[in-house]
């Protein structure tokens, strides 16, 4: 496609060769309305004062008869900016007058009617020139013909002024509009080019990426705020996506060879039957293990790219904390340790149930597994509150903390602190809880107690345009009781 | 025996499950596509539908739903790779019984289908009382003995206990627990059923002679009477 082919085909081409159209049109209409009218002013100031010459010569013809009349227009038409007069005898004979040679018929038609002809001047013009002129004939008693006359050349000259100044105008207008259109067509091209050029490089793979945002807060710039807003979210998802990716290769690929290695040695060297079945095993204990890793690598992409709205509802913390609660306190006692929750009767957010719980169980079985004080029991508080418009969920231990420079390593995908090492576990766990915040609009945040740890994450209240009735009993009041 | 239909286009998949179906003594038939998967389902008088949550031809969702609006009403695992949370409310929705995401271990899957095949086949079968060798569970009185001996239940312990006598006989897993009796629809890392299993345990098999309650390793939990 040429470079021309490819500019007609813009809207803004269309819409500047609409507007110019239509422009040009109005000033049309707008220069033959002004000159119409001109003209039509200029006439009758025309035909007035030929009426008013001819009223006084007759006047005077009456008075004064014919020798008055003769003289009275010999000395007005001998003024440089005279009238035009022509007196005839009955014969046709020009008795005095300005009028060199002007059509036989104009005379022959004394009617009083006005007329507009071409005539020569006397004295003035040569032969060849002509003038256009208003003229009336009257005949008068005794049978001379009477003709008084405006020239028009003013007139012509100030209609042609007017005529030209107008086309001038039109034509300056309809230039100046298409330069116009022109430079706001190729501005607004020239950025939609750019974003075009933008958005393929990003296609091409290049997802860092951005559209320029020029900051005059016009509707390309906000476009441009908005798709970035996007592309962001988009290498966002494409980052977790590649993380979980490395984190497979490099995670999953240590167990992975350790299964190798193990059946390795059992096909080697296991004796009898009892040898291969605890092989075996040991084998299924390890792609178990692989298995869980998995799902759960799996989850935690999932959540990442899951739309919040489409999985929150109404919920009662009470009774979903309580529930978590009632399947861990027999493995906690288990343990040595106790359990404890304190969150206000009726206490509601919108969330998923399911995920909150995983973030309960997740949290919790860090407790049990890192949260263990020197001395004495454990202890585990599941605290709900709400403040400040937004319900918290905290899990609290008593045990050593974690050093505020490691607290946000851990949420990421397998990192594990060197001395939790020894334990089961996937390294999942936390990076699962702060999907899940993140899912929420909050996040996970840590904090050291005296003693333990507390893990909190933002949940957001059950508003009244949020509040759909019917899932949660008691649900119709949709604000959450203060404790 | 139970005579299976998977419906699964990926051939790798449907070839492992077919064969370790067979394995445990099973009939098992495959399809590849959705349409012919429907045809197969409403011709061939199958006791369980395996059905993919994405097939060419016809969305295994949809393939669930037509044979439903035909009457069929043959209990159907979905699989699924999508595993959205809220696929399985889907999933369920459409009229499936059961909802297994992918990846799974073959004994979940065993022991899924073993639990859907001896789901009652409408409302009025529901059956009222349990029995499991000398041990009732009467759920309109919501009390539980062994032999002469009333046994107390707090309210989660009796609906563990109630699932696992439904499916007396048959391994449920420590997932299929979570989602039938505390509906969680994830996997804890901890023993945290086993601390319940054992608590259990402690009331309906301790001190009495035959325990009921057995662990099955690597797999689940089981209660049957071994003394018959």
């Amino acid at each position: 496609m040429t470079r021309l082919t490819r500019f007609t085909r813009t809207t803004a081409f269309k819409l500047s060769l609409l507007y110019i159209a239509v422009f040009t049109v109005m000033s049309g209409f707008l220069l033959v309305y002004v000159s119409e009218n001109t003209d039509h002013l200029m006439s009758e100031q025309v035909v007035q004062s030929v009426d008013s010459e001819l009223k006084g010569l007759a006047d005077v013809y009456v008075r004064g008869g014919v020798r008055d009349l003769v003289e009275t227009i010999d000395r007005r038409s001998r003024h440089p900016d005279a009238s035009l007069y022509l007196l005839t005898d009955f014969a046709g004979n020009a008795l005095v007058g300005n009028i060199a040679r002007l059509p036989t018929t104009v005379l022959e038609e004394a009617d009083g009617g006005l007329r507009r002809v071409r005539y020569t001047r006397l004295g003035q013009d040569s032969e060849d020139v002509e003038r256009q002129a208003m003229v009336r004939t009257f005949e008068l008693r005794g049978g001379f013909r009477l003709l008084v006359g405006r020239d028009l050349g003013d007139q012509l000259r100030f209609s042609n002024l007017l005529g030209n100044a107008l086309r001038l105008w039109l034509i300056v207008v309809v230039v100046m509009a298409a330069i116009t259109w022109l430079f706001v067509s190729r501005r607004v091209m020239k950025r939609i080019d750019e974003m075009s050029a933008t958005s393929r490089t990003i296609m091409q793979g290049d997802l860092s990426g951005r559209l320029s945002v020029v900051g005059t807060d016009d509707e390309f710039d906000r476009l441009a705020v908005n798709l970035n807003a996007m592309l962001d979210r988009i290498e966002l998802l494409m980052q977790s996506m590649k993380d979980v990716t490395d984190n497979i290769a490099h995670d999953l690929k240590t167990p992975l060879t350790r299964l190798q290695t193990r059946t390795e040695i059992a096909l080697r060297e296991a004796k009898g039957e009892d040898g291969y079945r605890a092989a075996l095993e040991a084998t299924l204990e390890e792609s178990d293990q692989l298995l869980r890793v998995f799902n759960a690598l799996l989850r935690i992409a999932r959540i990442e790219s899951m739309a919040p709205g489409s999985v929150m509802e109404p919920t009662d913390l009470s009774k979903l904390v309580a529930e978590v609660a009632e399947l861990y306190e027999p493995l906690v006692e288990d343990e040595g340790g106790r359990m404890e929750t304190d969150l206000p009767a009726g206490l509601r957010a919108d969330c998923n149930r399911d995920l909150i719980s995983q973030v309960l169980v997740n949290l919790i079985e860090n407790a049990l597994k890192y949260g263990r004080p020197e001395a004495g029991g454990l202890l585990i508080r599941l605290t709900g509150r709400e403040e400040g418009g937004r319900v918290s969920l905290t899990v609290t231990d008593n045990g050593q903390g974690i050093p505020e420079k490691d607290q946000d390593r851990v949420k990421e995908r397998f990192v594990r602190l060197e001395e939790s090492r020894t334990e089961p576990g996937t390294g999942l766990g936390l990076s699962l809880v702060k999907a899940v915040a993140r899912l929420h609009g909050g996040d996970l945040r840590f904090k050291n107690e005296t003693p333990g740890l507390s893990a909190r994450i933002d949940l957001k209240p059950v508003g009244p345009d949020n509040n759909r009735s019917g899932h949660e009993e008691g649900g119709t009041s949709g604000e959450p009781e203060q404790s | 025996m139970l005579k299976i239909l998977v419906i699964e286009d990926d051939p790798e998949a449907a070839r492992y499950l077919v064969k370790g179906l067979s394995e445990l003594g099973h009939t098992a038939d495959q399809a590849g596509d959705g349409d012919s998967g429907l045809q197969m389902a409403l011709d061939g008088n199958y006791d369980i539908l395996i059905v993919d949550r994405m097939l060419p031809r016809r969305d295994g969702l949809s393939v669930i739903q037509e044979l439903r609006r035909e009457g069929n009403h043959t209990p159907v695992l979905i699989l699924s790779a999508l595993g959205q949370v809220d696929d399985r409310v889907k999933g369920l929705k459409a009229g499936g019984d059961d909802y297994l995401p992918k990846p799974y271990a073959f004994t979940e899957l065993q022991a899924r289908i073993e639990a859907l095949a001896r789901r009652p086949k409408s409302a009025n079968q529901v059956e009222t009382t349990f029995t499991v060798g000398d041990l009732t569970l009467d759920r309109m009185a919501h009390s539980c003995r062994r032999g002469e001996i009333d046994i107390p239940l707090q309210p989660r312990e009796f609906r563990l206990l109630e699932y696992l006598m439904q499916n007396a006989g048959q391994v449920v897993t420590r997932t299929m627990l979570l989602e039938n009796v505390w509906e969680y629809h994830f996997d804890p890392q901890t023993n945290v059923i086993d601390v319940h299993i054992s608590r259990l345990r402690g009331k309906i098999d301790k001190g009495f002679e035959t325990p009921l309650l057995h662990t099955i390793r690597g797999a689940g939990y089981t209660i049957r009477d071994t003394a018959h």
